[in-house]
């Protein structure tokens, strides 16, 4: 009866000629995969996961991992994932929890757009000679600017938003304390320092070792306000109130009581094992005019010294709900596409609700502009960035900028073996057991995805020196410079892109 | 100091408030106050603010200290995500009063509206307090993980009307509500359970009771000879068995 359970999806080969038998693979697998019988290491593949731990560990190279395809019969429609989530189900009357993002649509818009190329008839831009802006502003910009005439110089009378100002045009995402580690968030606040862009406190609060890189954080205020008061709010760069995620959208989130921690429970203001709940709503919203009031209350506790963002997912509607966001004051909308990843959602949600963030940027953009109100607002995409690529034409397609999670994490040494929500992560990331997250060293992190971040932006301005584009202002909505290349009539019209050869 | 509010917007009120507070005033009286919002948000620290007149929507949000006395009536929000200190309220209160609060107390003399209390949390020796004199309407400590509630029903009770709507702790996690007088097990939503009290929560709502009877010049005797009704959580882990996984 139990049949698929004993058809592990991954299989372990050890190399039993090279095993020196340290017992290093073993210590190393959180999953509990491996382990000591009879004098040598035995796999149990049921339990793996194939996050790599072990095989990167191991000093001889002696371990490999294999996926299973012959295990089960094939079929076009049943595929094995479907066979296995109705066992599952079936077994336990429970919903399927999934990490990371999307993976029943694999198309990406992205890939069929392509970048244009000065030839010729106006000259490219080399970025390694001149300079190129990638400075970006992120908040309310008036609609014209008066200035006043002094002796010698020019005063600006015109009263400015407050804004942030990003050295580059790529944020790191909201991911709470609570759904990554400690050494996680720390690593990526300190690349956020390093490189001059932000990253998100999400939802759970802001550990006391993190508020000394508060003026690179955007703190979050999402529905089950935890860690939410005066000191968390003024310390932040900004404010975001979280609506949605693309992940999830319309629904809250729990964290376990298992997860928290003596630790979590101090950052987020609630007792020690007691499940964390952040219901689907807002309480206090249930309309754009409940939405402009949380959002003029946040810039009152902030005494209008700092932008407030709101994140939404994309979904059906997302351009009229933008316009109401901007019209309740918010100063950036944040719009997370359907394949944005998470630590923990259900299946079903992350893979069935929601729009591509390409058609939802696109959507949005034109509508702002219709509307006459696009200058109010900035518009930052996120939701599977997976390179400087994708940056550029989400740029181009209407963004002020963009957000990374799972690249971001990748960075940190994640192998996106979507376990996130069982806590065991091996590579010390999504987890709070100390053994893990002493795996994790923050500085080294942090290296690496600001390393990520300084690659990014020199690919930027090749792209941008190549279109002969010398500030990253004059590529955003700029739909001219983007051909669509094996997109449909409709989907070509909802992006405002050209088709390649025309 | 004395403020008048009049027709002054929001925003201008706010502002004159926050210049006396940071020029170090202690006592601010507010009169003629006509619906502005947010009054005293974000506000820290030892500071008594007594409001004549309506207050807006969201009185006290984040509120870390200070004490705020109305003579009248508030709106929706009193107390929204507010983190300590103490508001007073000489009349009814509105929806979700004390949404997601997290320490303080919120006095009401009369009756509060609807979603009440939702998702209040406790953390360490931060216990929020809600105790509205008359009746609360539905969706009273929803999702509630913390803190505690106390409805009393003081005025329906000649009414006859009902002391609580419907929904009542829907999803509650953590905390306590008490309710003067019985509850009926079909006011509750999924989660909540009524149970008998234990002599800390007769100690508990007694010590709370009698600052909220010196608070408005009520007999706390004549409100104790009732009984209490406790209702709260079944599980601290409600949807421990919702989600499973490969």
């Amino acid at each position: 009866m139990e049949m698929y359970s004993s058809v592990p999806e991954f299989r372990v080969i050890i190399d039993r000629q090279a095993c020196r038998l340290c017992k290093r693979c073993i210590e190393n697998c959180s999953f509990g995969a491996l382990e000591w019988r009879d004098n040598k290491v035995k796999a149990f593949d049921d339990r793996c996961v194939a996050c790599q731990r072990c095989v990167s560990m191991c000093p001889e190279d002696a371990i490999a991992l294999r996926r299973t395809p012959s295990a089960m019969s094939a079929h076009p429609i049943w595929t094995e994932n479907a066979r296995r989530d109705v066992f599952t189900q079936s077994r336990t009357g429970a919903i399927l929890l999934a990490s990371t993002g999307n993976e029943l649509h694999e198309r990406v818009i992205f890939d069929n757009l392509l970048l244009d190329a000065c030839q010729v008839t106006n000259p490219a831009i080399d970025p390694l000679r001149e300079p190129i802006e990638l400075r970006t502003y992120i908040g309310r910009k008036p609609r014209f600017v008066e200035l006043e005439e002094l002796d010698d110089s020019l005063k600006l009378k015109t009263e400015l938003s407050p804004a942030l100002r990003l050295e580059i045009p790529i944020m790191i995402a909201q991911m709470s304390y609570g759904a990554i580690s400690l050494e996680a968030h720390e690593a990526l606040a300190r690349a956020a320092v390093m490189r001059g862009t932000t990253m998100g406190s999400g939802e759970g609060g802001l550990h006391k070792k993190l508020y000394p890189y508060a003026d690179h954080i955007i703190v979050q205020v999402a529905s089950g306000r935890f860690g939410v008061h005066p000191a968390y709010l003024e310390a932040g760069a900004a404010v975001e109130i979280k609506i949605g995620q693309g992940a999830k959208p319309g629904i809250g989130g729990h964290l376990p009581g298992t997860k928290i921690t003596e630790e979590i429970s101090e950052a987020r203001m609630i007792p020690v094992g007691a499940d964390a709940i952040s219901p689907a709503p807002h309480h206090d919203i249930y309309s754009i005019e409940d939405l402009a009031q949380l959002v003029n209350s946040l810039k009152e506790a902030t005494r209008y010294k700092k932008p407030v963002l709101v994140k939404i997912a994309a979904v059906h509607n997302v351009a009229a709900i933008s316009s109401g966001i901007c019209r309740a004051g918010a100063d950036a909308i944040v719009i997370d596409g359907f394949r944005a990843g998470t630590g923990a959602t259900p299946k079903v949600i992350r893979d069935n609700v929601g729009i591509p963030i390409e058609l939802a940027l696109a959507s949005v953009d034109q509508r702002l502009r219709e509307e006459g109100i696009r200058n109010e607002t900035s518009i930052i995409a996120s939701g599977t960035i997976r390179n400087s690529g994708d940056v550029a034409k989400a740029i181009a397609l209407g963004a002020d900028a963009v957000k990374i999670g799972t690249a971001a994490l990748i960075a940190l040494g994640c192998t996106v073996c979507k376990r996130c929500y069982t806590g065991k992560c091996a590579w010390g990331i999504a987890t709070q057991d100390p053994r893990l997250r002493s795996r994790l060293d923050p500085v080294e992190g942090a290296q690496h995805v600001s390393n990520l971040l300084l690659a990014w932006s020199i690919e930027l301005k090749e792209i941008l020196g190549a279109a002969g584009i010398n500030s990253i202002e004059s590529l955003r909505g700029n739909r001219d410079r983007l051909r669509g290349y094996g997109l449909d009539h409709t989907m070509l019209e909802i992006l405002g892109v050209q088709p390649a050869g025309s | 100091m004395r403020i008048v509010a009049n027709y002054k917007h929001y925003k201008e009120l706010n502002e004159e408030i926050f210049q006396a507070v940071q020029a170090g005033v202690a006592e601010l009286t507010l009169e003629d106050v006509n619906g502005q919002r947010f009054i005293a948000d974000c506000l820290k620290g030892k500071l008594n603010i007594d409001i004549y007149g309506t207050p807006g929507n969201d009185l006290g949000m984040f509120m870390d200290g200070p004490t705020v006395t109305v003579f009248g009536n508030a709106q929706d929000g009193v107390g929204n995500t507010m983190s300590s200190g103490k508001i007073i309220i000489h009349g009814d209160g509105r929806d979700i009063l004390g949404h997601s609060m997290r320490g303080g107390k919120i006095f009401v003399r009369g009756d509060v509206g609807y979603r009440v209390g939702i998702h209040m949390k406790t953390y360490k020796s931060n216990v929020p307090i809600i105790v509205a004199g008359g009746r609360a309407g539905d969706f009273l400590g929803e999702y509630m993980a913390g803190g505690m509630i106390i409805v009393l029903g003081i005025h329906n009770r000649a009414k006859k009307a009902e002391i609580l709507g419907d929904w009542i702790a829907t999803g509650q996690h953590g905390g306590a509500i008490y309710v003067r007088g019985n509850v009926d097990d079909s006011k509750l939503g999924n989660g909540a359970s009524q149970f008998p009290l234990t002599s800390d929560d007769e100690i508990a709502v007694k010590k709370v009771l009698k600052e909220y009877c010196h608070v408005f010049g009520l007999d706390l005797e004549s409100l104790l000879d009732s009984e209490f009704t406790k209702i709260a959580p079944l599980s601290h882990r409600p949807y421990a068995a919702l989600y499973t996984c490969e």
